[in-house]
């Protein structure tokens, strides 16, 4: 789980970078989405390197969804009996790591049939990401979709990174503060960033 | 003097230490121990009953060594035994610190310490042994507190002054449990020793005079089954809990050794019981126990009452010319480190002379305000922060700012089955170790030695003396449960305990023990007298017959029913209380942990009488409620001149 | 004081169980929650019923042997045993739910009884030095440096009262296994086992049926004794350590 998540936020960290290009015009934006595709050119043939990239992220993400779905079924084996007596346990990103996840994968389905494949994005043209971008965000379900999805990633990444940390022996009691507050502010940036681009367009800063 | 209760029989003649040299005689004993060949320990079965210091350290060692041992005690877990709440430290004669300490002086300290009712020989031995031990649990991993140099710090304890004390902060007994535990569950992965916890002994299988297993119950199913070996040993700490409350824990029983006790194995000692003087009192009728607070305190806390009667002004209001420090003012060399029996005492004494503070007035003060001026309260914190803060939690008072109450309690029993040098029973085969035995702490036993003698009789000196009596022993046919003396004990174990579940009287178990430990502390407590433990003698038969009258326990035996347990401990309580009297009436002197009011010295202090009483007390069961045998080990000393002990 | 208490009753191992209701009166807020549940089975025993069954023995917080959740907290309200909670902690009135620690790898045995020896066979697994009594070196061969010492101490003080598995939302001994490795593997006592000791506690905490470890942080809010949450990612170092070093 930690590796796996570690390679998936570190192509967030990418994607919010890539993302933010579009407050720099249409022409900017539009170059970049060409250029995702001809990557490595000229030793890689055209949509290679993506390719490439795109099925490392498919192995990470499946990698990623079967180790949640063990850990879940151990997890949920290992508790046969609940307690009677409820209460609150633990901070809201913990608890909310195994919906958030699913949350998250069924996002990034719509995600890619409505920016990639292009299949529910109505006004969509091949080629043209920016404007695509614009006809997702200028839908009210499209917003809402998408904000609601990257306050879950924001949430899965703030107790994600910190617990990865956990895993692979990076933690100790003097760096937990450290690790906490790297984890906060990497879940604030990339939400934030993801944000942005919806607010953009609904506010007419990017149309 | 004679007294009707009792007979006097052949005196012990002798307790088989080796002559010579007294350092000389552990090395001899070993040397003339036969041998069990290594490739025949496998063969032998040895039954170790209790996990604690004594008991878990045997059955490692034993385990190691290649016997075969079955391991039994009734927690779910062998980590739990009550070894794990000893707080202050274990004593070694290392003299790391060059304060003059040496083998001998530890060997000195705990005769006079004992007030001279130990042997000397076993004391030597531990003291000699005290060095291997601190170097074993250290090699275990045992997380002793370190100096900044790395090497292993001490502090002083009462009745000595030496610093030869060693300490994992409040927590000495439990680092030092763990330690044993862990090397126990090495030999049970390695298929050595097999474990049966939550399984109570409650009967001796004595087959042709000798030990030959055990009738033990599982606490879960209630199955009452029989269990062979070739040696049994007891390692089943001690009876402070004939009292009802006792810092010792709650299901911490008799049963094992008061069996063995009726099966022949006779009991020395039973009225030399230990009052710690520094525990918490209690704070009603619901009080289940007693919680003690390490004597380490009274390394630097101050112990004071006020000097005015009746004197109920809160501590701090009360100046400093109107407090008494009696410990000071009484013992100035030693102070507030005297040994723990003189401190109890003097804390009984100030409270009936009605300067008790606290509720009901049975209370001292144990005052740090001079520490934490001295030291600064970050120091104190980290000397005795886990003890301060379990006083917190447990009277809801912050001790950095009020003086700690404390009163006396029941802590430890010196007392227990006889045995000789070699750990030998009167029953041959049965072995008794740690507190179950009576060996080494004369009448009173020193802070943090306890820990040493477990250690020392379980690590050492059990796994040297067995060997000798497996290898002599014509131990040829295993019996098993079809042998008609195993089927006797079997129907007896069963009968009492249907005996037990069919009275369905009015009383609960717990109701009899809390009457029967009321009349031992108040007639066999701190302090004793003829007419007291005459009426003690005279009550404790009629309680007796009350509880077969009106016991009462639900459910049935075959399953888990925890007030079958308690009511069974019950019964051999209310035998053993009646021992325990009329020991202490017998030994008209006082002594140590036994403090006759008849036998004390013009200024109050315990007056011995070495010439009358100079010998170990070991009674020999005849039936309950029937005079026992009194037979007398006499405590000779070549090394250590009996004197008045004088802490002055 | 006056308290209702919800208590979960079940006859055995294989029979279904129940929470029953129970008044207690007369209180004391002096009374430890063990002696309020006394007082209750002295009522329940003189009336004929079934003392409601619990673990318990020293009374003084290190036997590790009491362990009830109470209102849904391991140990109750206060960061210690339940044998240490005091009636103070609650209010006159009050209903107190009282349930056994809930794991599959702690099947309860009656009531409030747990059987916790998946604990004593994950010790037995690696949990020790190998020191064989006799062949020990003198003491003070081998310094310890004073912080390596108090690491070790920190995690030694777990008493395996199991609050960590009954706090964990996965039932994860997490805790426990790691407070035991950190202990012995910082001192130079431990070294030569450092790597098999940490492998094989963790395969033997596995197949006892334990939870995995989602870093929920509950069990380090429960311990009694304050093993802190750092305590898993050094477990976690030194078995990718122990993984890289030992091929298997």
């Amino acid at each position: 789980m930690a590796v796996s998540g570690l390679l998936m936020l570190g192509y967030l960290v990418a994607h919010v970078m890539g993302n933010l290009k579009v407050f720099f015009g249409p022409r900017e934006f539009n170059e970049y989405g060409h250029w995702l595709r001809t990557m490595g050119a000229p030793v890689l043939h055209e949509e290679w390197a993506l390719w490439i990239v795109r099925l490392v992220l498919l192995a990470t993400v499946a990698a990623h969804a079967v180790s949640a779905y063990q850990l879940s079924r151990r997890d949920i084996k290992a508790r046969p009996v609940a307690y009677a007596h409820k209460r609150r346990r633990a901070s809201y990103a913990t608890r909310t790591m195994r919906w958030g996840g699913v949350i998250i994968a069924l996002f990034i389905v719509w995600h890619i049939l409505d920016l990639t494949t292009l299949t529910v994005n109505e006004n969509a043209q091949p080629g043209h990401p920016y404007e695509n971008v614009v006809a997702t965000f200028s839908t009210w379900y499209g917003n809402v979709v998408y904000i609601t999805a990257m306050l879950a990633v924001g949430l899965h990444v703030r107790h994600g990174f910190w617990s990865a940390a956990q895993t692979l022996g990076a933690g100790s009691a003097s760096r937990d503060r450290a690790l906490k507050a790297v984890a906060s502010g990497l879940a604030l940036v990339l939400t934030a960033g993801f944000i942005a681009v919806p607010v953009a367009v609904m506010t007419g800063v990017v149309s | 003097m004679s007294y009707p209760q009792y007979e006097t029989g052949e005196p012990i003649a002798d307790a088989g230490a080796p002559d010579g040299p007294i350092a000389e005689r552990w090395d001899r004993r070993r040397f003339e121990a036969e041998l069990v060949n290594p490739a025949n320990r496998r063969k032998h079965t040895v039954i170790v009953v209790g996990t604690g210091l004594a008991g878990g350290a045997a059955g490692a060692t034993l385990g190691e060594q290649g016997y075969h041992v079955e391991q039994f005690c009734y927690q779910d877990s062998p980590r739990r035994a009550h070894s794990i709440a000893a707080q202050g430290g274990i004593n070694a004669a290392k003299n790391y610190r060059n304060d003059g300490d040496s083998v001998h002086r530890l060997f000195y300290d705990t005769v006079k310490g004992g007030d001279f009712r130990a042997r000397e020989s076993n004391v030597h031995r531990l003291a000699q042994i005290s060095v291997e031990i601190i170097d074993q649990c250290v090699a275990q991993g045992v997380p002793f507190a370190r100096e900044y140099g790395g090497l292993l710090d001490t502090r002083s304890f009462g009745g000595v002054q030496v610093s030869r004390t060693f300490y994992a902060r409040g927590q000495t007994g439990q680092q030092l449990l763990l330690g044993a535990y862990q090397a126990l569950s090495r030999q049970i992965a390695a298929g050595n020793v097999v474990l049966h916890a939550r399984t109570e002994m409650l009967d001796l299988i004595v087959i042709d005079g000798r030990a030959r297993g055990i009738v033990a119950r599982d606490l879960i199913t209630g199955e009452i089954s029989s269990h062979f070996a070739d040696a049994v040993v007891l390692a089943t700490g001690g009876y402070g809990n004939v009292f009802y409350l006792s810092t010792n824990a709650m299901n911490s029983n008799a049963t094992a050794i008061w069996r063995a006790h009726r099966r022949g194995a006779y009991f020395a000692n039973p009225c030399f019981t230990q009052i710690h003087p520094t525990c918490i009192p209690r704070t009603g009728d619901h009080q289940s126990k007693l919680t003690l607070m390490s004597e380490s305190l009274r390394n630097d806390g101050r112990i004071w009452v006020p000097k005015a009667h009746g004197d109920t002004r809160p501590a701090h209001q009360i100046p400093e010319d109107e407090r008494d420090y009696y410990l000071e003012r009484i013992y100035p060399s030693f102070g507030n480190l005297v040994p723990r029996d003189i401190a109890s005492r003097a804390a009984k004494n100030v409270c009936d002379e009605g300067r008790g503070v606290g509720p009901g007035g049975q209370g001292v003060y144990l005052d740090f305000a001079d520490a934490i001026r001295r030291m600064g309260r970050e120091k104190v914190e980290e000397k005795y922060g886990n003890l301060f803060d379990m006083y917190a939690r447990i009277t809801a008072e912050n001790p950095y700012e009020t003086p700690m109450r404390i009163y006396p309690a029941v802590h430890y029993t010196m007392g227990g089955l006889w045995v000789d040098y070699d750990l030998r029973t009167t029953i041959p085969g049965l072995f008794a170790i740690g507190e179950a035995n009576f060996s080494d702490h004369g009448a009173n036993r020193l802070g943090a030695s306890a820990l040493m003698q477990g250690l020392g009789d379980g690590y050492f000196v059990l796994p040297s003396t067995i060997n000798d009596y497996l290898a002599r022993a014509p131990l040829a046919d295993r019996p098993d449960a079809s042998h008609p003396a195993v089927a006797e004990v079997l129907a007896e174990t069963e009968d009492r305990l249907n005996l037990l579940l069919s009275v369905d009287g009015d009383r609960t178990p717990d109701s009899f023990h809390r009457e029967l430990g009321e009349l031992m502390w108040e007639y066999c407590g701190m302090a004793r007298t003829e007419e007291g433990l005459r009426k003690a003698l005279d009550r404790i038969p009629l309680i007796r017959e009350e509880f077969w009258r009106r016991i009462k326990v639900p459910g049935t035996g075959e399953e888990f029913n925890h007030s079958l347990e308690k009511a069974n401990r019950v019964v051999d309580y209310l035998e053993l209380a009646e021992l325990m009297c009329l020991d202490a009436l017998h030994r008209s002197e006082s002594c140590g942990g036994h403090f006759r009011e008849e036998s004390q010295t013009p200024d109050g202090e315990a007056a011995r009488k070495d010439e009358q009483f100079g010998y170990v007390a070991a009674w020999e069961f005849t039936g309950t409620g029937e005079a026992p045998v009194l037979h007398k080990e006499d405590l000779v000393f070549e090394y250590v001149h009996p004197t008045q002990r004088s802490y002055a | 004081m006056k308290l209702k208490l919800r208590v979960w009753r079940q006859r055995d191992a294989a029979a279904t169980g129940e929470m029953a209701a129970y008044e207690v009166d007369g209180v004391s807020e002096d009374m430890s929650f063990l002696e309020m549940l006394d007082t209750l089975n002295e009522e329940l025993l003189l009336r004929g019923e079934d003392p409601i069954a619990f673990d318990h023995d020293c009374r003084e917080g290190i036997c590790g042997a009491c362990g009830l959740v109470i209102n849904g907290d391991a140990h109750g309200p206060e960061r210690t045993t339940a044998c240490q909670l005091h009636m103070r902690s609650f209010r006159d009135g009050d209903t107190i739910d009282v349930e056994p620690w809930r794991a599959a790898a702690f099947p309860v045995i009656k009531d409030l009884v747990v059987d916790r020896s998946a604990f004593d066979r994950i010790i037995q697994a690696g949990g020790y030095v190998s020191a064989p009594t006799g062949a020990a070196p003198e003491a003070h061969a081998t310094p310890v440096p004073k912080p390596d010492a108090d690491f070790a101490f920190e995690h030694a003080e777990c008493i395996g009262c199991g609050a960590c598995v009954a706090a964990c939302p996965n039932g994860s001994a997490m805790l426990f296994t790691s407070a035991k490795v950190n202990h012995l593997n910082v001192l130079p006592q431990g070294v030569p086992e450092r790597e098999t000791r940490v492998l094989d506690m963790v395969a033997t905490m596995d197949a006892e049926g334990f939870g995995g470890c989602t870093l929920a942080g509950e069990c380090a809010t429960a311990c009694p004794k304050g093993i802190p949450l750092p305590s898993i990612a050094a477990m976690n170092k030194e078995w990718l350590r122990a993984n890289r070093k030992v091929k298997r």
